[in-house]
């Protein structure tokens, strides 16, 4: 954990009341910082699954299919092993549907059955965990998984349900009146996470 | 988008949002839990005065698979053969709590005018000789998947003709596929005997042709319109055997048509009348994708209209 060079906080604790300075943008991690995240992560995906037997990586758009591939690039090139990839859209599940205009839909796509595979949900930045229910919920309706597991770039703290992430990229402290910035380079053209401020409520979903 | 009256009403970033969603509903009909939770709580009235079977099953499906509580109410067995007006008929099922009313209805315009009345969301499934708009959709999303087969990402059909053969005059499917495909960019001919071009159509953005053997060999899609003998009070065409000979799918036309060009029906379909048993089953028949894409695409609409914050 100490090589992301990330601020670092116990994942129980995010310690809403925590000084952090108040300028209106600091980068958290920078692109090597994230490449050697998504690395150590996806050791630890495979170390806890006693390798990819039956593993599926389920990426959340947008920006967790990103990092899905690029967990599974790793996959590939350091231990030579083939993990199918796909995206789990939840927009129709969310519980906050009724609260704004329709949202628009993104991408579903099974790369394998979901029944009796292990599945690792993928998502940039956990914060609420109703993202993370949603998805639990889709995936239930797509089949029965063996196990599913999740895994984020970060963890900002502030859980509004009881679900925790098995694999964390970087914990990083937040008021929550912040707004964590995920960007890649994939959909975004840099590689970088940034903390906001800015009460932007709107953005409170992940 | 509040109501879907006509498909004048949609640009093409709107139909390309519809017809795109439309593709991750179809992906539904394949699980195992046909189901989505989007439309929880929300109660979708099909309201339909006149017959259907593909129409009024397909909302009816679309709105269960999105877990709307879905009714159907039809002209026949309701207070509507007590005489009770449109109006009256209306505001008795929007005064339950409707969350959107999904109509049919012999006379043009009725829709239209039920949205002026109620507050819920209005979508037309058919009025008189007018419009249909989910329709048009459903004829779109279908023809761009065969388009698609060949030229992957395609967005809009221009360069494409699209030949609508038959009853134009009696015709809402052709009304608002003709505005839906021009809005797409493709070239529309019209091609009908003289009797069944209705007036006014110069000011249409379309071809109009009464030889259906000059169109066919240009058109990449061929869409067969069902002859409506409910509307029609006779003389449009001197008999149904010469109506076949002239303008019907038959069996020596489909060795005449442009490779790679794909036949369309909205249905139901007067076999050995419009359309020939050979052109119906052929292997370049598109009239079972239309109706498997009846259901993805009112999906789609209903989440569009019902999905969000009222």
């Amino acid at each position: 954990m100490s090589d992301t060079g990330a601020p670092q906080a116990r994942p129980e604790d995010p310690t809403p009341g925590v000084e952090v300075d108040s300028t209106p943008s600091r980068i958290v991690l920078d692109a090597d910082q994230i490449t050697r995240v998504c690395a150590r992560m996806a050791h630890q995906i495979l170390e806890a699954n006693r390798g990819a037997e039956g593993l599926a990586l389920m990426g959340i758009p947008t920006r967790g299919v990103a990092l899905a591939h690029r967990l599974a690039a790793v996959m590939d090139e350091v231990e030579g092993v083939r993990v199918p990839v796909g995206a789990l859209d939840v927009t129709m599940y969310r519980d906050d549907l009724r609260r704004q205009p329709t949202r628009a839909v993104g991408h579903t796509h099974l790369p394998v059955e979901v029944d009796d595979s292990t599945v690792v949900l993928v998502d940039d930045v956990l914060y609420s965990g109703r993202t993370v229910r949603a998805a639990l919920d889709a995936l239930g309706d797509l089949g029965r998984p063996r196990a599913v597991r999740l895994a984020v770039l970060v963890d900002r703290g502030h859980r509004e349900l009881p679900i925790r992430a098995d694999h964390v990229g970087s914990y990083i402290p937040t008021r929550s009146g912040e707004h964590v910035s995920v960007r890649l380079a994939e959909i975004d053209g840099v590689n970088q996470v940034s903390i906001e401020q800015g009460n932007d409520p709107g953005r409170r979903e992940a | 988008m509040r109501h879907l009256l006509s498909a004048a009403d949609l640009d093409q970033t709107q139909i390309t949002e519809i017809l795109d969603l439309a593709e991750e509903m179809s992906l539904v009909q394949g699980r195992p839990v046909k189901k989505l939770p989007a439309l929880r709580g929300r109660t979708v009235v099909n309201l339909f005065f006149e017959d259907s079977t593909r129409t009024r099953s397909s909302f009816e499906i679309a709105g269960k698979w999105l877990s709307a509580d879905v009714i159907n109410i039809s002209g026949k067995g309701s207070s509507v053969s007590k005489g009770e007006s449109l109006r009256d008929t209306v505001l008795t099922v929007a005064a339950m709590g409707v969350d959107a009313l999904v109509i049919r209805h012999h006379a043009s315009g009725a829709p239209w005018q039920a949205s002026r009345w109620i507050d819920a969301h209005v979508l037309n499934a058919g009025d008189g000789t007018h419009e249909h708009p989910t329709q048009a959709l459903l004829d779109a999303f279908t023809i761009r998947r065969h388009l698609r087969s060949s030229t992957p990402d395609l967005m809009r059909f221009d360069g494409k003709t699209v030949a609508i053969v038959g009853d134009i005059t009696h015709s809402r499917v052709a009304r608002s596929n003709v505005l839906l495909l021009a809005t797409l960019g493709a070239q529309v001919i019209l091609v009908a005997p003289p009797t069944l071009l209705p007036a006014g159509i110069d000011s249409w953005p379309v071809l109009v042709c009464t030889d259906f053997d000059e169109v066919l060999p240009q058109a990449d899609i061929v869409m067969m319109l069902r002859v409506q003998r409910e509307r029609m009070s006779g003389g449009y065409f001197p008999t149904p055997r010469e109506y076949t000979i002239s303008y019907g799918l038959t069996r020596p036309r489909l060795e005449m048509m442009k490779p790679g060009a794909a036949i369309c029906h909205p249905g139901p379909m007067n076999r050995g009348l419009e359309i020939s048993a050979d052109a119906a089953d052929a292997a370049n028949s598109l009239i079972l994708e239309q109706v498997a894409a009846g259901v993805s695409v009112r999906m789609s609409v209903l989440y569009e209209l019902l999905g969000g914050a009222e």
